[in-house]
């Protein structure tokens, strides 16, 4: 790997890091406008036109503030837990396909995407969400407080226990494709129909485990706040608590992104037609490649906007029966998925060899 | 126990009800209607509330062209519950005979409950539709007679309500 090489790179991820914590940020304030639109208010509208820039004035806000750390607390560790959030939270973005490469430079192409290629993306992203629990777990423990405790254990059961199903539930996609690439995941979807079709209960659960892996409502125990007061961010304060905030708005840009590349299609427009020769573009010409950008992050966005409207219309689960959902119904749900889509594929390939 | 029929919520529930997913969904539809509604936000500083005539703000004297109607009679400085009305009593040519030489009001310790337009003899001290009362320092909030007086035609929305209703 030459000099350049290695500062193309280090660039690259600049923007995508700061594409994606700016974009974290402004989830913030699509979330209080969702819900003040929904509860028939309008929301924050004072800073900027429409109260664009109120995501700069909290992040600002909270740079400002006080940074508290209880007394009794393991200082490393209360330090080094948010970093594991959001440090975790963004490596996933490195496999996320955005779309083609843009730019060409000594011929090798860059684009949005860290590891377009990766051939374990999938796995890539399901280790990932997995390592997420230590910097809660992490931040629960070493605050050293009850409330933050108990927060980070739910959190980490809960995210164990739902980490199953959700890579069971993309099971079922991987059997169809054949491969753990992304990209070629979405490339079979472009031309046979987005996977949504073949697996819609495999979506569902994805999404109600995602879901619960972001710590969303309806699956917000670790933070419940007339229980725990603020779950395992109780004693954090100042931009260490904005970390572990854009963390988790960073992981369920995340999943919302995962998501529209492994069932609705990736950058794909339209199933079963082929937009490249309909418009007389190369698929790999730059119109087209901004297009998918377009199309892949509309889509994201939209699964994001689905994860705020679910949080402000269903109430909290118990802590049994997010256990009993998670379980007896999804874990038994995705295995009978495998089976069955297992079986379907076999009995085609039968038929058609 | 053994002819005891159980009648719990999950038995009672069909079956659509028990995967949840369509009840989730009506409950999806509800919350995406109500965003379409009209909102009911009121941009404060720029729009302002304005009571209507029961609504009882802070308490004023009022004044007539003649001057204040207040006789000095300090009914409200008796009735107050707070202890908020202090009021010294002075002689005039007038033919009411007395007027206040000193009316001072400590908004910090009014309450607001209206006692004070109520025993009033004259209709002199009434409530206003004013809400907006922000002081600096604790001698601020005591007002005297320079901020306590108010034109009698200001007043009239309340004192035909006075009137309708008491």
């Amino acid at each position: 790997m030459t000099l350049t090489n290695l500062i193309i790179i280090l660039v690259q991820a600049g923007i995508l890091v700061n594409l994606m914590l700016v974009a974290a940020a402004y989830m913030v304030l699509a979330e209080r406008k969702v819900s003040a639109y929904i509860q028939n208010r309008i929301g924050p509208n004072r800073v900027g036109p429409w109260g664009l820039f109120q995501s700069f004035a909290d992040v600002f806000k909270l740079y400002l503030k006080e940074d508290i750390v209880p007394a009794a607390a393991d200082y490393k560790f209360h330090a080094l837990a948010p970093v594991i959030a959001i440090g975790v939270a963004i490596t996933v973005y490195a496999v996320i396909p955005f779309s083609g490469p843009l730019v060409t430079i000594d011929g090798v192409q860059y684009g949005l995407t860290m590891a377009p290629d990766m051939n374990v993306a999938v796995l890539v992203v399901l280790a990932m969400t997995s390592v997420g629990v230590y910097g809660v777990a992490l931040a629960g423990w070493s605050s050293n407080s009850k409330y933050s405790l108990l927060g980070g254990l739910r959190s980490s059961a809960q995210m164990i226990s739902y980490e199953l199903s959700m890579g069971l539930s993309v099971v079922g996609v991987v059997l169809i494709g054949g491969t753990l690439n992304i990209v070629e995941l979405i490339e079979q979807q472009a031309a046979n129909g987005w996977n949504i079709i073949y697996q819609p209960l495999g979506f569902i659960i994805f999404l109600v485990t995602a879901l619960a892996e972001t710590n969303r409502a309806p699956f917000d125990l670790p933070e419940a706040e007339p229980e725990l007061v603020g779950g395992y961010h109780t004693e954090y304060s100042s931009m260490k608590f904005g970390l572990l905030y854009l963390a988790e708005y960073a992981n369920i840009l995340a999943s919302s992104a995962i998501m529209a590349a492994l069932f609705l299609g990736g950058w794909d427009a339209v199933p079963f037609v082929d937009e490249a020769a309909l418009l007389g573009l190369e698929p790999t010409s730059l119109p087209m490649v901004l297009m998918g950008h377009v199309i892949f992050l509309s889509k994201a966005f939209l699964l994001v906007f689905v994860f705020i409207w679910i949080r402000w219309s269903l109430p909290r689960f118990r802590y049994d029966q997010l256990m009993n959902l998670g379980w007896k119904v999804l874990l038994p749900l995705a295995l009978a998925n495998i089976a069955v889509t297992g079986t379907v594929i076999l009995i085609i390939e039968h038929f058609t060899k | 126990m053994a002819n005891v029929t159980e009648n719990t919520e999950s038995q009672r529930m069909t079956f659509w009800e028990k995967i949840y997913l369509p009840e989730i969904a009506r409950g999806l539809g509800l919350t995406l209607r109500q965003m379409f509604r009209p909102k009911f936000t009121r941009q404060y500083p720029e729009e302002r509330w304005i009571p209507e005539g029961s609504y009882r703000g802070r308490p004023v004297l009022v004044l007539e062209e003649e001057g204040e109607r207040c006789v000095a009679c300090g009914l409200c400085s008796r009735v107050c519950p707070a202890l908020a009305i202090e009021v010294r009593a002075g002689e005039t040519t007038q033919e009411k005979e007395r007027y206040p030489e000193k009316f001072e009001i400590n908004m910090l310790r009014c309450i607001y409950c209206g006692f004070c337009e109520e025993v009033c003899p004259e209709e002199a001290i009434v409530m206003s539709k004013d809400y907006e009362l922000v002081f600096s320092s604790q001698e601020e909030g005591i007002l005297g007679k320079d901020k306590l007086l108010v034109p009698v035609a200001q007043l009239q929305e309340r004192l035909e309500f006075l009137r309708q209703w008491r």
